[in-house]
């Protein structure tokens, strides 16, 4: 029993290793000319544009629940004037970058292992290779920079929906105006707030185009695979990300104290 | 032959897949400008040879020359170099899914060839009429039959006039009027062009048409080689079993 979890350990561990060698690659290639800028433009667009609408209903709905439980707690202290600041201190610094980051790893991871994957088992990527395309750059490269981009855009758009869902269900409650909720849920956050804990999203987004692109280039076993790595995909990067969070935490701590 | 006669050289070439060997120390040289047919049974390694003319697989020993250059050795920026002035139909035409037909052709023209938008439009009209699909540019790959994707990934493979064109199995699916078409736009591009023909298939009749040199992959070597006439009368039977088949892809 032992001997096996060990094992299981040592093969989760190499292929942690595998993933690393993969995005440091990318990391060294995005360097490299050509850079595929038009072809980073068209992912962001692809990763980014397509995911605004669940992001900002996700976003609008955590904001509500999130304000109804925050109602909840403070009213028992007497303190639900702080409600607007409370919830917007929670959403920028934590809700929203990490619900932004586990719900794109599973519309975007899934998508990204999917196409890459069926890309490799009918022959595309060797195609891209044989009209003398560097798949590696032309695929992965622009698809891991444009998660990297895409991250930190759509969690600023996941914060504001959440802030805004709170105000909604504010108003239905207190009728609280418009700029008395804003003036007040933006007058306790500075940017040492958002600024790091949105930032974090770059390595999130890091994350989920790596590892993706990682399991859609090693697809094999036709459209099985090709499942198996769409699935992979999601449920790899979001264990990846909801663990590397408690490290880039740790660290935002360290250098914001405060 | 004279190494600037030769468009491609194999030399003891070994390729392994785990325990199975598929290309066990083979020799060949292809004549620029002529067509060369491989022939062979399912999974004899026609396919991995082709792929590694083109560098998409490397060999587990020997060597394989294109054009006096040995392709494992080259690096990243001279392997694309060369592979600007290779064509490759896949199997399967492999045509990318998420672009129309007419992007699928103009994708290398776009990537390599210094072209204004028009110049590069008349290329994709002109490769698409070549191969007699000049209507659906517009069109998506799925919306094609297996024959006219086939096509498409001739014209796409023909789209930088390439002076080495890998055909892996051009006639496998299609009936046979359209296998014709393909035989004779072949044809014409090594008679018109001057282009090295590399084509595996199963089809013979195919075979005998284009090819001026047949050679028969069994068991991991090329047990024989020659013109169509001579590979008939050959001593070895698999090699005879091959010529009297009338195997149409």
């Amino acid at each position: 029993m032992i001997e096996r979890v060990g094992l299981l350990v040592a093969a989760f561990l190499g292929w942690i290793g595998e993933v690393s060698v993969f995005g440091g690659r990318a990391l060294r290639e995005a360097w490299r000319r050509p850079l595929e800028l038009d072809e980073v433009a068209r992912q962001v667009f692809e990763i980014g544009w397509r995911s605004i609408p669940l992001i900002v209903a996700s976003g609008f709905a955590i904001g509500v629940v999130l304000s109804l439980h925050t109602r909840a707690s403070l009213e028992r202290f007497g303190a639900e004037a702080m409600i607007p600041a409370g919830l917007a201190i929670a959403l920028v610094r934590e809700t929203g970058p990490l619900t932004a980051g586990l719900l794109l790893s599973g519309r975007v991871g899934a998508g990204i292992g999917a196409e890459l994957g069926a890309m490799k088992v009918t022959e595309q990527i060797d195609a891209l290779e044989a009209t003398a395309v560097d798949s590696f750059k032309f695929l992965a490269v622009t698809r891991i920079l444009a998660c990297m981009i895409a991250l930190p855009l759509l969690t600023t758009v996941m914060d504001f929906s959440g802030i805004v869902g709170g105000y909604v269900a504010e108003t239905a409650v207190t009728g609280i105006s418009f700029w008395l909720y804003f003036d007040r849920a933006f007058s306790h956050l500075q940017f040492s707030d958002f600024i790091p804990a949105t930032l974090k999203t770059v390595v999130f987004g890091f994350i989920i185009g790596t590892v993706a692109s990682y399991l859609g280039f090693t697809t094999e076993r036709g459209t099985e695979g090709v499942g198996r790595a769409s699935t992979r995909s999601v449920v790899l990067a979001s264990i990846l990300i909801i663990a590397i969070n408690v490290v880039l935490v740790k660290l935002i701590f360290f250098f914001y104290p405060d | 032959m004279p190494a600037e006669d030769c468009a491609v050289r194999f030399e003891k070439v070994t390729k392994r897949f785990g325990s199975q060997t598929v290309l066990d120390g083979v020799s060949f040289e292809v004549r620029q400008g002529s067509a060369f047919c491989l022939l062979g049974r399912s999974g004899t390694g026609k396919s991995v040879t082709l792929k590694h003319i083109i560098g998409l697989m490397k060999p587990d020993s020997g060597r394989v020359r294109v054009e006096g250059q040995d392709v494992s050795a080259l690096s990243r920026r001279d392997l694309s170099r060369l592979r600007t002035r290779m064509g490759f139909l896949f199997q399967n035409a492999a045509l990318f899914d998420s672009i129309s037909v007419g992007d699928n052709v103009a994708f290398p023209i776009r990537r390599h060839a210094k072209l204004a938008v028009s110049d590069v439009r008349d290329r994709v009209r002109q490769k698409l009429e070549e191969v007699g699909l000049e209507r659906e540019a517009g069109k998506m790959p799925s919306e094609l039959s297996g024959g006219m994707r086939k096509r498409v990934g001739l014209a796409r493979a023909m789209a930088l006039d390439p002076s080495i064109l890998l055909v892996d199995e051009p006639s496998a699916g299609l009936d046979p009027i359209t296998a014709g078409e393909i035989d004779s736009l072949l044809s014409q591009l090594k008679s018109n062009r001057g282009t090295t023909l590399i084509i595996v298939t199963h089809n013979i009749p195919s075979a005998r048409r284009l090819g001026d040199e047949l050679a028969v992959l069994h068991g991991g070597h090329l047990i024989a080689r020659g013109p169509a006439q001579e590979l008939e009368t050959s001593d070895h039977e698999v090699v005879r079993g091959f010529m009297r088949s009338e195997g149409g892809g």
